[in-house]
C-alpha cells in the first residue's frame, strides 16, 4: 500500500480557474500520470488530461510539473521528495481549453506552413540509395514526439502572443533542418525558408528548447545553429545592410538573417534569457493561483522594424547594448500582478 | 433539438493510424473529399508506439526472400486460419508500400549499399523488417502524417484552403454510424474538446479504428483501443471473424508498476538477449514444438553461433513465434519458476556489451532508463505475457476491404482474416499500408458509384444524442464508469486471457452480462467539456460487445491454436482449421455462427511441402493435395 502524497492541480477553463488540493495514495515506482489517473478514478472523475501511449512515445502528456514543461509519463514519482507538494498545471504557452489540456493547435498550423519532403525527380519508388551516415543526421530531428514541450518553453512565444504569427518554433526549426539535411530533398532554399517565413532569426539560442526535449535531441546545436549560420554565410554583408538600414528602409527586406548574427556569435549577450532563469522563474510554487487568462501586458512588444521583425542588433538600435528579448520598454522586475508565473523570489512555503 | 454541426464527404476515414491515414491519402488522390477523425491528437494515434519494423520481402539483407516466402511464413504464423488471399496481396504488396514511404520522406536504416536494411524478427524465415532504429511506428506515422499535409499544401495552392478536399477531425470520437436502405448514409461523434457533437453525411465510411486491448488488465495498448470499430461494424450490421484470438506478446514488463505492460520489443532477443527462470535457466530449449523442431536450434551453442553465422546454423528458441514464447513463460511462472513479480528474466547484458545495445536498441534504453531507472546494458528485465493485439475483427472482403454493409470498409487492426490466429511481428505495420491503401481506393469508388445518397434520418440521429446524452443524465448517481471498466478488465484477465478453460469462460459470460446490465446505468459528473469519465462511459458498452464476442468465441473454439489456448483442448485440431467463427449482434447479443474457411488456390498451396501441410490439414484436405501434387508430377 502506498503513502499519501499533496498533489496540486489546477483546474478550470478558458475562463477561470485556479489550483486545487488533493490528497492521493502513490506506490512505489508511479509516474505523475498514474497518480493524475487516480485521482481520476477516485476524487476527480472530470478532470482532464491528455495521453496515449504511457511510454514517452507519443508527445500527448505533456504538461507543467513544479513549473517545468515535462512529460507526465515520464515523470517519476521517486525523483519528489515524500513530503513535497507536486503542483501540475497546464502547458502556458498555449490556450488552456480545460484542466491540463491545452489548445495545441498553433503547432499543426505551422507545420502546414512548411514545405513538405520534396521527392527527387526521376528516382523511382525502390531506388532511393542513402547511406547511413547521411540519413542520420535527420533520423535525429525525426525523433521528435511532437509533445511541444520546446514550443512551450521557447520565450519568443512563451509570453509572446503577438510573435506567434511570425515564429514557427524549435519544433519546426528541426523539420526544417531534417529537410535540409535530407540526402534526397529536391529542394535547395531551406535555409532561405527558416528566414524568410518561420523566423528563426528571433531565436538567441537559450538552449532552453533543447533543455525539455524528452527525446534529447539537440535542437540548437544541431538544428538551429547551423541552419542560421549558413545562411548568414551566404548573406552576411554589414555595410550593405547598414546602407540600406539608414538609407532605404522601406525596402529593407530580411532583417532577421543579420539580426541572428548578433545574438549568434554572443550566446550569452547582457539580457537574453536563459534556461536557468527560465527554470528559476517557472519552479516556484506558491499560494497564489496562477493569473492565466491576463492579458499580455502592454508593453511586452518588442521595437519591431516595419517589416515586424526585431532587429536585435546595437548598430541599428534604439539603446546601446543588445535588446532585451522581451522588449526594452519592459522593466524589471515586473509587478506581481502582471507575471504568469510564481514569483522566484516569494519564499516557498515547505 | 441540440444544435448539431454538419459535414458532408465523399469518404470518411475513421482512425488516423497508419490504416487509417493511408486510407485518406489513396481517397485523396482519387480525387475524393475525405475525413480523417480521430480521438487522439493528429501523428499520435497508437501506431506511434510499434518499435520493431514492418515486414516486407524486399529482400535487401538476403536475396533469397521473396513474396512467397513472406507468404508461407505469415501462414505458417497464423497456423494456416489465415484468408490466404489476404496474406497473398500482403506479402506480394508489402514492399512498394515500404518503397512508396521511401517518396514520402521516411528515412529509414541503411544497408551499406545504401539500400533498407532489414532485421530478424521471430517467425520470419530472413531479415525481413525494415525499420528506423526501435521506433518505427513513430517513423511510419509522422511519414504518413506529412504526407496528408503535403496533399493539404497542394489544395491550398490549388483553392486557397488547406482543408478544401482532405480534413483531419483530431479528438473527435465516433459513437454511431447510419444505415438507410441497407447502406451506409454517415456517423456521429462527439468532440472531446467541446462536447458538442456533430454528423458526417457520408457513402463511404473506412473503419481504421484499431484494438481493443483496453478490456485487459495488463496490456500495452492505450485508451483507445476500446473495440469502438469493431462494436460499431456490428451494431451497423456486420460481422466479425476470429474473436477468439488474441495475441498476448511474451515479453512486456511486468515490474516495476510504471511500465507494466510495456512491450520489450522482439528485437532484444533477435539481437542475443535470452530468456531465463529464476533458477537461471536459459528454459525456451524444453519448449520447442514439433512443426518448429527443424529449423530451431538444440544447444546452446548452435543458438549461439547463428547470430554471426545463420547460414550454418539453426535460430535460437526465443525467436520461436510469440504465441509459443508466451506459453513457455505462462508454464515456467505456473511451474513457481518466475520472479516475485510473476514474469522471468529477459537478459542481453550479460550477452552483449553495453555499446552493442546503446546502438541497436537505444529508445528501448531510453525507456526504461527513463521510467523506471532500470539500465537493461546492466541488469536483466522482468518480463510476462501482456495483451497486446486482436487478430479478429471486422470481416471483409480481401481484395477490397469491404464488409458486409455496403459502404462501410475496415483496415488496419479493426479487420480480421489477414493475420490468421496469431500474427507475426512486422506484419502489421505492413497491414496497415496494404490494405489501408486498398481500403481507400475502393471507398473512393464506392463513393462515385453512389449516385444517390442516402440521407440520415431524423429519428436515428435523435437517438444517437439521446444515447450519447444518457450518462450525463443519470449524473453521479448512476454506476461509476471508472468501477465497471476496472472490473471488465479483472473479469477479461482472470477468466478469458492468455490460457483459457470451459468453466472459466462460462463463468465469464455470466459477469460480462451482469456488468452489460450495469453499464446500461452508468452515470458520470461534469459537464460536456473535455470529460474523461464521460467518455470511458460512452466507450464500455464498445468494450463489453468485443469482450462478449471473445468469450463466446473462446469457448466455442475446442482446440488451441495461435493466440487461442485452451487448457482442456491443448492439440491443434485440422477439423478446426476449416472453421471461422462469425459474430454478429442482435438486438443486443452477441451471435454465434459458424462458416467454412475459403479455400487456398493448388499454386499456393504448392508453397508448401507436404510433411508441413499435414501438421494442419485433415486427411480430406491432404488427399486432394497429393491429387494435385500428382498431377504436376505427371
Ligand atoms: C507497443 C506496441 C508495439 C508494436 N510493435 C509493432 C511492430 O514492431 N511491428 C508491427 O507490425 N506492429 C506492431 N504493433 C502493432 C501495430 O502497431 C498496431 O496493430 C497498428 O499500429 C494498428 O494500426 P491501426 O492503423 O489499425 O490503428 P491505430 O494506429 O491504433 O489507430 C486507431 C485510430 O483510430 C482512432 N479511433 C479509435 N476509435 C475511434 C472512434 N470511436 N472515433 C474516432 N476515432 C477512433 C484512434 O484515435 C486512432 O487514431 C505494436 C503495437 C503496440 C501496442
Ligand atoms: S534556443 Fe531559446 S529562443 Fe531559440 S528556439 Fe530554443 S527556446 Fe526558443
Ligand atoms: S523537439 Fe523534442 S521537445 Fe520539441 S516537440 Fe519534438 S520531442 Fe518534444
Ligand atoms: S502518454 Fe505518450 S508520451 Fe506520455
Amino acid at each position: 500500500m502506498g503513502e499519501k502524497r499533496n498533489f496540486r492541480v489546477w483546474r478550470g477553463d478558458d475562463s477561470s480557474g485556479q489550483l486545487q488540493d488533493f490528497q492521493v495514495e502513490v506506490n512505489e515506482g508511479e509516474v505523475v500520470l498514474d497518480i493524475i489517473h487516480r485521482l481520476q478514478a477516485t476524487q476527480a472523475p472530470d478532470l482532464a488530461v491528455r495521453w496515449n501511449c504511457k511510454a514517452g512515445k507519443c508527445g500527448s502528456c505533456s504538461m507543467e510539473i513544479n513549473g517545468k514543461p515535462r512529460l507526465g509519463c515520464m515523470t517519476r514519482m521517486s525523483t519528489f521528495e515524500p513530503t513535497e507538494t507536486v503542483t501540475v498545471t497546464p502547458l502556458r504557452t498555449f490556450p488552456v481549453i480545460r484542466d491540463l489540456v491545452t489548445d495545441v493547435s498553433f503547432n499543426y498550423q505551422k507545420a502546414r506552413e512548411l514545405p513538405a519532403f520534396a521527392p527527387p525527380a526521376g528516382v523511382a519508388p525502390g531506388e532511393y540509395r542513402m547511406q547511413q551516415v547521411d540519413v542520420e543526421r535527420s533520423q535525429e530531428f525525426r525523433k521528435c514526439i511532437e509533445c511541444f514541450l520546446c514550443q512551450n518553453v521557447c520565450h519568443v512565444i512563451r509570453d509572446h502572443e503577438e510573435n506567434k504569427p511570425a515564429f514557427a518554433g524549435p519544433r519546426f526549426f528541426i523539420r526544417a533542418a531534417e529537410l535540409d539535411m535530407h540526402p534526397l530533398d529536391a529542394r535547395t532554399d531551406r535555409k532561405d525558408m527558416a528566414v524568410e517565413e518561420q523566423g528563426i532569426g528571433y531565436c538567441n539560442i537559450t538552449k532552453c528548447c533543447t533543455e525539455v526535449c524528452p527525446e534529447h535531441i539537440k535542437i540548437t546545436d544541431n538544428a538551429i545553429i547551423p541552419m542560421k549560420e549558413r545562411a548568414v554565410d551566404r548573406r552576411y554583408d554589414p555595410i550593405a545592410w547598414l546602407g540600406s538600414k539608414i538609407f532605404r528602409r522601406d525596402q529593407l527586406d530580411r532583417p532577421a538573417g543579420y539580426a541572428t548574427t548578433a545574438v549568434a556569435s554572443r550566446p550569452n549577450a547582457g539580457t537574453t534569457s536563459s534556461p536557468a532563469e527560465h527554470a528559476a522563474a517557472a519552479g516556484a510554487q506558491g499560494d497564489i493561483s496562477m493569473n492565466w487568462h491576463r492579458e499580455a501586458a502592454v508593453g511586452h512588444a518588442a521595437p519591431v522594424g516595419p517589416d515586424g521583425k526585431l532587429p536585435v542588433t546595437e548598430f541599428t538600435g534604439e539603446l546601446a547594448g543588445a535588446q532585451s528579448p522581451f522588449g526594452d520598454d519592459v522593466a524589471f522586475p515586473m509587478a506581481v500582478q502582471d507575471i504568469t508565473y510564481q514569483h522566484p523570489t516569494k519564499p516557498d512555503e515547505h | 433539438m441540440t444544435n448539431i454541426e454538419r459535414h458532408n464527404y465523399d469518404v470518411v476515414v475513421i482512425g488516423a493510424g497508419g490504416a487509417g491515414l493511408r486510407a485518406a491519402i489513396e481517397a485523396r488522390l482519387a480525387g475524393k473529399r475525405t475525413a480523417i477523425i480521430s480521438k487522439s491528437l493528429f501523428g499520435k494515434a497508437h501506431t506511434v508506439m510499434a518499435e520493431g519494423g514492418a515486414a516486407a520481402a524486399m529482400g535487401n539483407a538476403n536475396a533469397g526472400d521473396n513474396w512467397m516466402v513472406h507468404f508461407r511464413d505469415t501462414m505458417r504464423g497464423g497456423k494456416f486460419l489465415n484468408n490466404f488471399r489476404m496474406a497473398e496481396l500482403h506479402a506480394t504488396e508489402a514492399p512498394e508500400r515500404i518503397w512508396e514511404l521511401e517518396t514520402y520522406g521516411a528515412l529509414f536504416d541503411r544497408t551499406s549499399d545504401g539500400k533498407i536494411s532489414q532485421r530478424n524478427f521471430g517467425g520470419h524465415e530472413y531479415p525481413r523488417l525494415a525499420h528506423v532504429g526501435d521506433r518505427t511506428g513513430l517513423e511510419l506515422i509522422r511519414t504518413l502524417q506529412q504526407k496528408i499535409v503535403s496533399l493539404q499544401q497542394e489544395d491550398f495552392a490549388a483553392t486557397g484552403n488547406y482543408e478544401s478536399r482532405l480534413r483531419v477531425f483530431a479528438e473527435t470520437t465516433i459513437t454511431e454510424l447510419f444505415v438507410e436502405n441497407g447502406r451506409i448514409a454517415g456517423c456521429f461523434g462527439y468532440y472531446r474538446e467541446s462536447g458538442e457533437f456533430v454528423l458526417f453525411e457520408t457513402p463511404s465510411i473506412v473503419l481504421a479504428t484499431g484494438g481493443v486491448g483496453k478490456s485487459y488488465k495488463v496490456t500495452s495498448n492505450s485508451w483507445e483501443y476500446t473495440g469502438d470499430g469493431h462494436a460499431l461494424a456490428m451494431r451497423a450490421g456486420a460481422t466479425l471473424i476470429n474473436m477468439e484470438f488474441l495475441q498476448f506478446h511474451p515479453t512486456g514488463m511486468v515490474w516495476p508498476p510504471s511500465v507494466k505492460g510495456i512491450l520489450v520489443t522482439e528485437s532484444v532477443r533477435g539481437d542475443g538477449g535470452v530468456l531465463k527462470n529464476s533458477e537461471g535457466k536459459r528454459f525456451m530449449f524444453d519448449y520447442v514444438p514439433d512443426v518448429f523442431r527443424k529449423q530451431y536450434a538444440e544447444t546452446e551453442e548452435e543458438a549461439d553461433r547463428w547470430y554471426t553465422d545463420p547460414d550454418n546454423n539453426r535460430r535460437p528458441p526465443e525467436l520461436l513465434p510469440r504465441d509459443e514464447v508466451a506459453r513457455a513463460i505462462n508454464s515456467e511462472v505456473k511451474a513457481g519458476r518466475g520472479t516475485p513479480a510473476g514474469g522471468i528474466y529477459l537478459d542481453i547484458a550479460s550477452r552483449r556489451s553495453p555499446e552493442f545495445i546503446l546502438k541497436r536498441l537505444p529508445s528501448m534504453h531510453h525507456q526504461f532508463k527513463e521510467l523506471a531507472d532500470v539500465d537493461i546494458t546492466a541488469s536483466p528485465m522482468e518480463v510476462g505475457p501482456t495483451c497486446h493485439y486482436v487478430m479478429g475483427g471486422v470481416e471483409v472482403d480481401p481484395d477490397t476491404a469491404a464488409a458486409a454493409v455496403p459502404g462501410l470498409f475496415a483496415a488496419g487492426e479493426v479487420s480480421g482474416g489477414m493475420h490468421g490466429s496469431n500474427r507475426l511481428g512486422g506484419n502489421s505495420l505492413s497491414d496497415l499500408l496494404v490494405f489501408g491503401k486498398r481500403a481507400g481506393e475502393y471507398a473512393a469508388r464506392h463513393a462515385d458509384e453512389a449516385v444517390k445518397r442516402a440521407k440520415v434520418s431524423a429519428a436515428a440521429l435523435n437517438a444517437a444524442v439521446e444515447t450519447a446524452l444518457a450518462p450525463l443524465g443519470r449524473g453521479e448517481g448512476g454506476e461509476n464508469p471508472y468501477t465497471l471498466h476496472s472490473e471488465l478488465q479483472q473479469v477479461m484477465n482472470d477468466l478469458v486471457g492468455i490460457i483459457r478453460r470451459r468453466s472459466e469462460l462460462e463463468e465469464s459470460l455470466g459477469r460480462l452480462a451482469d456488468l452489460k446490465e450495469r453499464v446500461k446505468k452508468v452515470g458520470v459528473a461534469g459537464g460536456r467539456r473535455y470529460n474523461p469519465g464521460w467518455h470511458l462511459a460512452l466507450d464500455l458498452r464498445n468494450m463489453l460487445a468485443v469482450s462478449e464476442c471473445t468469450a463466446k468465441a473462446a469457448l466455442e473454439r475446442e482446440e488451441s491454436r495461435g493466440g487461442h489456448t485452451r487448457e482442456d483442448f491443448p492439440k491443434m485440431d485440422p477439423n478446426w482449421r476449416r472453421v471461422n467463427l462469425v459474430c454478429s449482434l442482435r438486438d443486443e447479443d452477441v451471435r454465434l455462427e459458424r462458416k467454412p474457411l475459403p479455400k487456398m488456390r493448388p499454386e499456393l498451396m504448392q508453397l508448401f511441402d507436404r510433411a508441413e501441410l499435414s501438421k494442419y490439414l485433415t486427411d480430406e484436405e491432404l488427399a486432394e493435395f497429393d491429387e494435385l501434387a500428382g498431377k504436376a508430377d505427371a
